[in-house]
């Protein structure tokens, strides 16, 4: 394997995968399902909601079972119980003297596993190792179109709310101070985290679908002090992650998801050493002269 | 200059709190608190820790539901009035996260989304309204600066200007003078009497006393319920003192030592 790698050409080694149609496809949706993924992770990671992200991930997994089973959109089953986990952490937390971060955990791990029961126990042709690792080189035609129409809602509505959004994260005390709906962006961004996670457990799994959520926003917040810099940046790392990602898993034939993570964590521990005004060998003239 | 004000605006008390009651879960944080105050007053809000000082503020701000009792500003029910963009908050420093990823200018603009349409996209007039803004405040050579990039008075002189972007007629200041450099105070003082001349109405929280007697014309003293209230010369008897401190000397580090001092001086 390691001969043949060496013998070809760059050229070969980029377009080689496009002329089979499952690679085409799966670039596409690893792109845009990182661009989704990436987007969104801006908001995850100002918010404070990485612990929500990988909580809200997790639980979506006997949705999509049972989303299976009936034959419905597994995006739909993934939503509900996304939400619902949601809903539910926020009630065991208000009427319980137990801690946040420990009902999340309780929460979401109790969903989990209701999930891997249901999957042993439902007869159907769901593949375990497909939802918790993800397939990108196996995605089917109906699962891309689901793929894009949920991209194109959540890349949609975070467009349009984006400076909500944004205030909402920054401080959403003045946000309510000048009637803006707090509430409703609470939910909006939960209903935007469940829907992401539907879409970055086709790529990467349920496992680590939080990585693609979590990871991009914190390298561009690394590197930038702008946030429009800071939403381009992590949709562009993002990306570029899942692209290579799909790239080194072709051709090194090793698991796509896992890939596609460690090229994101790769790509956060560059910025984390070399970011010119945060990384650990800071540029200190570059500091002095801005 | 008061081109900023809505009509009916001018016709109302700007804060008309009536017997408001706020409980959680059963455990009352206040109750019946009384207040008006009328268009061009600064009024400093006064009480211990726990006193019921920031659920008053949350109430005022319609963050909670007072469980009995009515607020009105500028003669609406607070939700309306906020959409009307009539009431800006100043939060305490703490309580912002300063690594977030906004510039001086993005932050101000803040200010002005209340009156955008749903993309808030800024006008002419709202970068005019931040410029404005931003020298009021002495900022505007700072604008491109990431905020956390500023001294703990240019912040709070950042959120300032946030509140005079927002054009509102009633400003609340939660401890506007904690963490504060001396230039910074004075520019504060400085725009909180314009702020009066222009008929704004701005509420101080605070529970540094020396403040209150150099600002306010009006006090409002709490501890669970308001104990006292009127003009600043009136109100701020060692009585009176006492039973809002509980016979504790205030604030002993920048204060005075004593209420009793404090009377004196």
């Amino acid at each position: 394997m390691s001969e043949f790698l060496i013998s070809i050409t760059p050229i070969d080694w980029l377009l080689d995968p496009l002329t089979h149609d499952f690679m085409r496809r799966a670039l596409m949706v690893s792109a845009l399902v990182g661009g989704v993924c990436g987007l969104l992770s801006c908001y995850m990671t100002l918010k404070g909601w990485a612990l929500m992200g990988d909580a809200v991930s997790h639980a979506v997994m006997p949705g999509v079972v049972v989303a299976y089973a009936l034959g419905l959109p597994f995006s739909l089953g993934a939503f509900v119980f996304g939400v619902g986990s949601v809903a539910l952490i926020g009630f065991v937390k208000q009427k319980s003297r137990i801690k946040e971060d420990t009902v999340i955990g309780l929460v979401f791990t109790g969903f989990f596993a209701l999930g891997l029961v249901l999957v042993s126990k439902i007869k159907s042709n769901i593949d375990l190792m497909q939802i918790l690792f993800g397939s990108p080189l196996g995605i089917s035609r109906s699962d891309v179109n689901q793929t894009l129409i949920i991209s194109f809602i959540v890349i949609s509505i975070l467009l349009i709310f984006r400076k909500d959004l944004m205030l909402y994260c920054f401080d959403a005390k003045h946000a309510r101070s000048i009637g803006i709906n707090t509430g409703i962006l609470h939910y909006l961004l939960l209903t935007l985290l469940s829907l992401s996670a539907v879409v970055g457990l086709q790529t990467v799994g349920i496992i680590l679908v939080v990585a693609m959520l979590i990871t991009p926003g914190a390298t561009a917040y690394l590197l930038t002090d702008r946030f429009d810099q800071m939403t381009l940046l992590a949709v562009f790392s993002s990306s570029f992650s899942s692209i290579l990602g799909v790239y080194i898993s072709y051709w090194s034939d090793i698991e796509t998801g896992g890939s596609i993570v460690l090229v994101q964590t790769l790509i956060f521990l560059i910025a984390f050493l070399f970011a010119p005004r945060y990384g650990i060998f800071k540029n200190q003239t570059f500091i002095n002269n801005n | 200059m008061n081109p900023i004000f809505k009509n009916h605006e001018k016709d109302f008390m700007r804060i008309e709190a009536d017997q408001v009651c706020v409980d959680y879960n059963g455990t009352v944080a206040l109750y019946d608190a009384s207040l008006n105050l009328k268009a061009g007053s600064i009024c400093g809000l006064v009480g211990m820790n726990g006193a019921g000082k920031s659920t008053f503020f949350k109430a005022l701000m319609g963050f909670v539901r007072p469980s009995r009792g009515k607020i009105r500003i500028n003669g609406l029910k607070v939700n309306q009035a906020q959409k009307e963009q009539s009431v800006a908050y100043v939060p305490q420093n703490e309580g912002i996260d300063y690594s977030f990823p906004v510039s001086v200018w993005d932050v101000v603009m803040m200010g002005r989304y209340g009156a955008m349409n749903i993309f808030r996209i800024p006008r002419e007039s709202d970068r005019r309204a931040v410029v404005h803004a931003l020298e009021r405040v002495d900022l505007l050579d700072l604008r491109e600066r990431p905020i956390g990039s500023l001294s703990g008075g240019q912040r709070k002189r950042a959120f300032l200007a946030r509140a005079i972007a927002q054009r509102a007629s009633v400003l609340l200041l939660d401890e506007p003078f904690s963490g504060v450099d001396v230039p910074t105070e004075k520019l504060m003082a400085e725009l909180f009497l314009q702020f009066r001349q222009e008929g704004h109405t701005i509420l101080i929280s605070t529970h540094d006393l020396n403040h209150v007697r150099d600002f306010c014309d009006f006090v409002v003293l709490i501890n669970k319920t308001v104990l006292a209230y009127g003009e600043t010369s009136e109100v701020f008897t060692s009585e009176n003192l006492n039973k809002t401190f509980g016979g504790i000397p205030p604030n002993p580090l920048s204060g005075p030592t004593s209420s009793k001092d404090f009377i004196n001086e």
